[in-house]
């Protein structure tokens, strides 16, 4: 057992010591400063050539948007054909058919919008040419948007005022060329050498110990794998994703999948301390996100290792702790640490089924989810966590007697407008969203629709309901990752789910940017004594506090009537 | 007292209503029991006419306590978000009050009653805030308008003198005052001197002088004159004076919200969009689980979430903020001007009668080597008989003081010889044949070197002291022989450099304003705790000073009179013009200080700081409060269908109908319970922002998640035993 813990403090400690030197890599690579890397300038000016992009033109934060929404679409009408006639296109050895519409419209919007929530299965549901030409594409540009998204939001304030926030076109590529591209190669060969399939043929075959024929699908997957962590995407190459043997072979495949999918949300807050000059505000705003990870990991632990209440009641011993769901060459800790992992910073890959964890387990997993920016996805977990940063400025510069002001730039009525509705937006969706799937599922159970909405449901009662709501946060938050005792290939799911994540998605990336856009080309105030100061433990305080509490308040009826109500019942 | 009682028996009378007015009573009388602290910081010592320290009058509460009814009406009340969503739940409940006598499923309609006046109360405590709010801003201003009911108005008409009603006096018709007239209205003497009693403005009793072509040419209606005779322009149409606006602007006529109240609002507005979603999907998700919710318990928990106590009180605040400018003896001109004096940066600050007393004193006579002290002193005296400037007639009082004089009165048939320009220096020709003068150095070295005296060396080394010390030397020469210097030193205000103090770790600069060379401005800047200077101020030194301030982002107040102070106040952040001051000055500025009280500046950046802490406190109270609410009201929702739920009423709470009806009965007691902090605001500490928001963040933030918890299980222990 304390090995595992073990294990977990040291996956932890790995994952920082490469993202803060990545950190300051990061900074320094899109200042435009002299960094290593720029022996790739040559392949960047190709592109941009080829794409006529000026990388020197700078843009406001509304051209800056306009591309990310630009680019964004083509993609999606791109990817929604190529779905559709996966069947009639190369490299499909397994003879995969094409999507129906519903299922299309879903996945790619999941993958363009870096949730990668699968209402399909790697293995049947795709071909080789889909994974390759759409999805792995996909990783790769929507965890650039993300980033470049960010980038454009720290350029407006390393400077006192401007209104020029570099170019969105050379954010991205350089994040690509510069970041994912290297790292992704390095990880694949890391894990095609422990055993990830890296081949184009069919699937394989083998007779089982029971002389079963078993069928065994594989592909070109360790690049596919590398980037779903990396790029915080985690839409695997098999169906059960991380869990799958062969997309994650072992212990040591595990902890580099664990590291990948950390280091650049970790890299992205720091470098916003470097790139602005004031890395006092990164750590403070690293350090609220550790103590909120370390709030949610610790209890999760606790509550995988303590094993199934229920199990323990008749007279079973669970020394191993819950093990339902898990795989036994993980074990419940580092699998307790992932499912923490992959749902603060939304990778949403999962290496045991979150289906089966405790729940109270299941109440961390939604609340990370619904905070979603404790380190957050690649660029955008910042870019949430300033939403309630600008929140907390603004009631505490009331309570400090001046009008607030985030360094240095007055915060007034249109930039607390956007976040009031960036904020009001998640509990919307998710509500909403759970909302309708109830409403269907009680009184319309029987509906005559490919799947009766009855049928949605394996475990009805407060865990089914749990499902639904896990589904809807898991959509809002990009994230991805499911409770698969939902059937969510249908109509209703590919529908409702789509649309909250394409929302969930452009509106929280396009309001931070806004109102960082909005402040840098305010006047900028010198620093006196009756500043408010961001990077201060007071207002880490309150930030933190106001990321509770906004949460708690909106949420506490529903995780009430889901996980709270199982957990309790189970141990009465 | 006896007001009340008679009002009590009114209500009786009053029949449907007498509960509502029952309840709002009994919490009132608590309220009048809260021991008044003193104000928070008082910079003059004056008893203000128009204060009034007592929260809630008996006649202000009825006021307002009929406005509380009157503000229901739906138009008004949704110009406040938040309680409008309360009152559109009070009328659902009246609805299910209703539908439940004769249906089942919806609860008893005793309960549902309870529920629908527990809302109503909660909208009418919110109205009653705003009411009594904007009654003691009212009361406030009626007391100043009383000092100018109609009076007689002596007008000039083609040369000739009509009386008419001062309500008559057009902007630019001119009035003469005689002694023991009242001033009909304000304006501006355009011939004459006089003193006046400007006591029913300021409360300050000693008269002031005012005359026509300087800076202090300005008079204002209600005042007394009580000598000479004046000619007056009429300034102002009639209901346009700054008194007038302030009225309107505190009565809430043309109260516009200003831009952080703005802001809240949204936030506010948000909050409470997040909890409709919250409760209307809580009816599916209910569903799901079999368990029905009834539509006052959907309410109850709505109008508990929503931010009802910081949206009750908001309107409250700002007017009280307004109301508390005014209390100071400030008239501003808008709300907004209030809350921007909290954001200061910079100060600029005159130093006579701000950071000196007045003018100059004589602090010390220093006669050449070999002098004596008698003789010296003697001959300051005699030249400084005829002095009328207050640094001659101190000279005379040092010497008295010092014992060091015996004269009194110039010998008969002294010529006395005037200040000029020219000369700059005075004195005094006695019949015995003395000649003593007084003056600048430089002017005395010039009458002794003419005569062909020496002029001794150690005059000129104190000399040369007492400036580099920020004091003024006055040479003194008898019969063109220097005699010795007087030391002439500027009086610090005390307690003016802690006062700075204050101001610094406020994170306000003060800069002082001085006619004064460089040296001595220094000099009494270091001694007086200023940050920085502007020596030998001219009008436009200020207004570059406040450009470049503010081109550094920085905003910035002043203080003037003069109309070469117009355009500076213009450009200022914050202009304070003084009543004394011209016309220009009162119109370029946007407040006006009615006491003349050069530092009331300070005063005003502490009431719009408080105004902004008494707002994010109360919001973060609000929210606050809402985790101990959840805590009661979700598990009541459940238990009946989800019995394991019963692990989250921590508080122990009766039944599920004890704890909703506490939890609303609660939501709705803190809002007359935060009037009186509402109205006062919260104290502003000047501890640095980190500690101020610890403090605040700590008593307001850990104290709302606590409190609630406690209220709304004391309420549970008395409504657990009817429920």
């Amino acid at each position: 057992m304390n090995t595992e813990l073990l294990g977990v403090v040291a996956t932890y400690l790995l994952t920082l010591v490469i993202a803060i030197p990545l950190g300051k890599y990061l900074a320094k690579m899109f200042a435009g400063e002299k960094t290593w890397t720029d022996f790739l300038r040559p392949l960047e000016n190709g592109i941009y050539k080829i794409s006529g992009i000026n990388p020197k033109e700078q843009m406001d934060w509304k051209q800056s948007m306009k591309a990310l929404l630009t680019v964004n679409s083509v993609w999606l009408v791109y990817g929604f054909f190529v779905l559709l006639y996966q069947d009639k296109l190369p490299l499909n050895p397994d003879g995969n058919p094409g999507m129906t519409p519903d299922l299309s419209f879903n996945t790619v919007i999941s993958f363009v919008v870096n949730c990668n929530l699968q209402h399909y299965s790697g293995e049947s549901g795709v071909s080789y040419f889909t994974q390759h030409f759409v999805l792995m594409f996909l990783h790769f540009t929507s965890a650039a948007t993300g980033i470049a998204s960010a980038v454009v939001f720290f350029k407006a304030f390393r400077d006192k005022t401007t209104s020029s926030l570099g170019n969105f076109w050379e954010y991205f590529v350089k994040s690509i060329t510069r970041l994912l591209l290297p790292l992704s190669l390095l990880m694949a060969i890391i894990l095609a050498f422990n055993g990830t399939p890296t081949s184009y043929e069919a699937r394989d075959q083998y007779i089982s110990l029971q002389g079963d024929t078993v069928n065994v699908s594989r592909g070109p997957a360790a690049g596919m794998i590398a980037i779903k962590h990396l790029g915080t995407n985690g839409g695997g190459w098999f169906g059960v994703n991380s869990a799958h043997p062969l997309e994650n072979p072992s212990y040591v495949t595990n902890t580099v999948e664990l590291i990948a999918q950390m280091i650049i949300p970790i890299a992205m807050v720091l470098a916003f301390g470097y790139f602005i000059r004031r890395k006092k505000l990164a750590w403070t705003i690293f350090g609220v996100m550790t103590i909120g990870m370390f709030l949610l990991l610790i209890p999760t632990i606790s509550s995988e290792l303590g094993g199934n209440p229920a199990i323990a009641k008749m007279g079973i011993s669970q020394t191993a702790g819950a093990m339902e769901g898990k795989e036994v060459r993980f074990g419940p800790a580092i699998s307790a640490y992932w499912s923490t992992v992959t749902t603060i910073v939304s990778t949403g890959s999962v290496n045991s089924m979150h289906d089966s964890t405790m729940p109270l387990t299941g109440l961390w997993q939604l609340l990370a989810m619904m905070v979603n920016s404790f380190y957050g996805g690649c660029g955008v977990g910042i870019l949430n966590y300033f939403i309630y940063l600008i929140i907390a400025v603004f009631i505490s510069g009331l309570m400090v007697g001046r009008t607030p002001e985030f360094l240095g730039h007055k915060v007034e009525a249109r930039e607390v407008k956007i976040a009031a509705v960036i904020t009001l937006l998640s509990p919307f969706l998710i509500l909403t969203g759970t909302g309708i799937a109830s409403f269907v599922f009680t009184n319309f159970g029987d509906a005559d629709w490919t799947v009766k909405p009855a049928n949605w449901l394996n475990n009805p009662g407060f865990h089914g309901f749990s499902e639904m709501l896990y589904e809807m946060t898991s959509s809002n938050a990009n994230n991805g990752s499911g409770y698969e005792g939902l059937g969510d290939n249908n109509i209703f799911w590919n529908i409702s789910t789509g649309l909250v994540m394409i929302l969930g998605r452009f509106l929280p990336i396009i309001g931070p940017v806004a109102i960082a856009g909005l402040l840098a080309s305010k006047k900028f105030i010198p620093e006196s004594a009756g500043t408010l100061k961001a990077d201060t433990m007071t207002f880490a305080l309150m930030t933190f506090a106001v990321i509770v509490v906004l949460n708690a308040l909106s949420y506490f009826p529903a995780l009430a009537l889901g996980p709270l109500a199982e957990y309790f019942t189970l141990l009465h | 007292m006896e007001n009340r009682e008679r009002r009590i028996e009114n209500r009786e009378q009053a029949g449907g209503i007498s509960f509502l007015y029952h309840s709002l009573f009994s919490i009132l009388h608590f309220l009048f029991s809260i021991p008044h602290s003193p104000p928070q910081f008082s910079i003059s010592n004056k008893q203000m006419k128009t204060q009034s320290n007592k929260l809630f009058e008996a006649a202000l509460v009825q006021t307002a306590l009929k406005q509380s009814f009157v503000k229901l009406d739906p138009r008004v009340m949704i110009k406040n978000p938040v309680m409008f969503t309360v009152e559109i739940g009070t009328l659902i409940m009246a609805y299910v009050t209703v539908y439940s006598f004769g249906h089942t499923g919806q609860g008893s309609a005793t309960y549902n009653f309870f529920i629908f006046l527990i809302l109503l109360l909660t909208v009418l405590f919110a109205n009653f805030a705003e009411a009594i709010a904007e009654a003691r801003g009212k009361a406030q201003a009626d007391s100043l308008r009383k000092t100018r009911e109609e009076t007689p108005a002596k007008v000039l008409v083609n040369g000739r003198i009509e009386t008419r009603s001062s309500s008559q006096l057009k902007k630019g018709d001119m009035f003469v005052c005689e002694a023991g007239d009242t001033i009909p209205t304000d304006g501006e003497i355009i011939e004459g001197i006089a003193t006046i009693d400007e006591s029913a403005i300021t409360g300050e009793s000693a008269p002031v002088i005012r005359e026509s072509g300087g800076d202090k040419s300005s008079v204002t209606g209600g005042t007394k004159v009580l000598s000479d005779h004046i000619k007056v322009q009429v300034s102002t149409q009639p209901g346009e004076s700054f008194l007038d606006k302030m009225i309107a602007l505190v009565e809430g006529a043309s109260r516009q919200k200003t831009p952080n109240e703005i802001a809240l609002t949204i936030l506010l507005a948000s909050f409470t969009l997040v909890f409709i979603i919250v409760c209307v999907t809580l009816k599916p998700f209910a569903d799901y689980a079999n368990t029905p919710i009834t539509i006052a318990a959907l309410i109850s928990l709505f109008v508990c979430l929503i931010p009802t106590t910081i949206g009750g009180l908001l309107s409250a605040i700002g007017i009280a903020g307004m109301d508390r400018a005014l209390r100071a003896n400030v008239i501003t001109k808008s709300g907004k001007a209030v809350e921007t004096a909290g954001d200061i940066d910079v100060l600029l600050l005159d130093k006579t009668g701000t950071i000196t007393i007045g003018n100059r004193k004589a602090t010390n006579f220093y006669p050449t080597t070999g002098g004596i002290i008698k003789k010296f002193t003697d001959a300051c005296v005699l030249s400084s008989l005829s002095d009328d400037t207050p640094e001659g007639k101190s000279i005379i009082e040092l010497a008295k003081l010092k014992g060091e004089t015996n004269i009194s009165a110039a010998p008969a048939g002294s010529a006395f010889i005037r200040f000029t320009a020219e000369t700059r220096s005075s004195g005094i020709d006695t019949p015995d044949g003395r000649r003593i003068r007084k003056g600048a150095f430089d002017s005395i070295r010039n009458i002794v070197q003419k005569a062909g005296n020496v002029f001794p060396a150690d005059i000129e080394e104190q000399v040369k002291k007492i400036s580099s010390n920020g004091g003024t030397p006055l040479v003194v020469s008898e019969n063109e022989k220097a005699l010795g210097v007087i030391e002439l030193q500027d009086i610090i205000k005390p307690g003016i450099s802690e006062r700075f103090d204050r101001l610094r770790k406020m994170g306000v600069k003060t800069v002082m304003v001085t006619g004064d060379n460089p040296l001595t401005a220094k000099y009494i800047a270091q001694k007086a705790g200023v940050d920085d200077f502007i020596a030998e101020a001219k009008p436009e030194d200020k207004m570059n000073y406040i450009k470049d301030e503010q081109a550094e982002g920085k905003l910035v107040a002043m203080m003037g009179d003069g109309t070469n102070d117009a355009p500076a106040l213009a450009q200022a952040d914050v202009g304070v013009a003084m009543n004394s001051g011209t016309q220009a000055a009162k119109e370029a500025g946007n407040m006006v200080d009615l006491d003349n009280d050069p530092t009331k500046l300070i005063e005003i950046v502490e009431i719009g700081k408080q105004l902004l802490i008494t707002r994010g406190t109360l919001t973060t109270f609000s929210i606050a409060n809402d985790v101990a609410k959840y805590f009661a009201i979700v598990p009541a929702l459940f238990i009946a269908s989800i019995p394991a739920l019963q692990s989250l009423n921590i508080m122990n709470l009766h039944s599920p109908e004890s704890a909703i009806m506490s939890a609303i009965i609660f939501n709705a007691i803190i809002i007359p319970i935060l009037i009186p902090l509402a109205l006062r605001g919260v104290a502003y500490k000047p501890i640095g922002a980190s500690a101020l928001l610890r403090r605040n963040l700590f008593i307001y933030g850990i104290g709302g998640v606590i409190a609630p918890f406690i209220g709304i299980k004391l309420i549970d222990l008395v409504v657990g035993l009817i429920v």
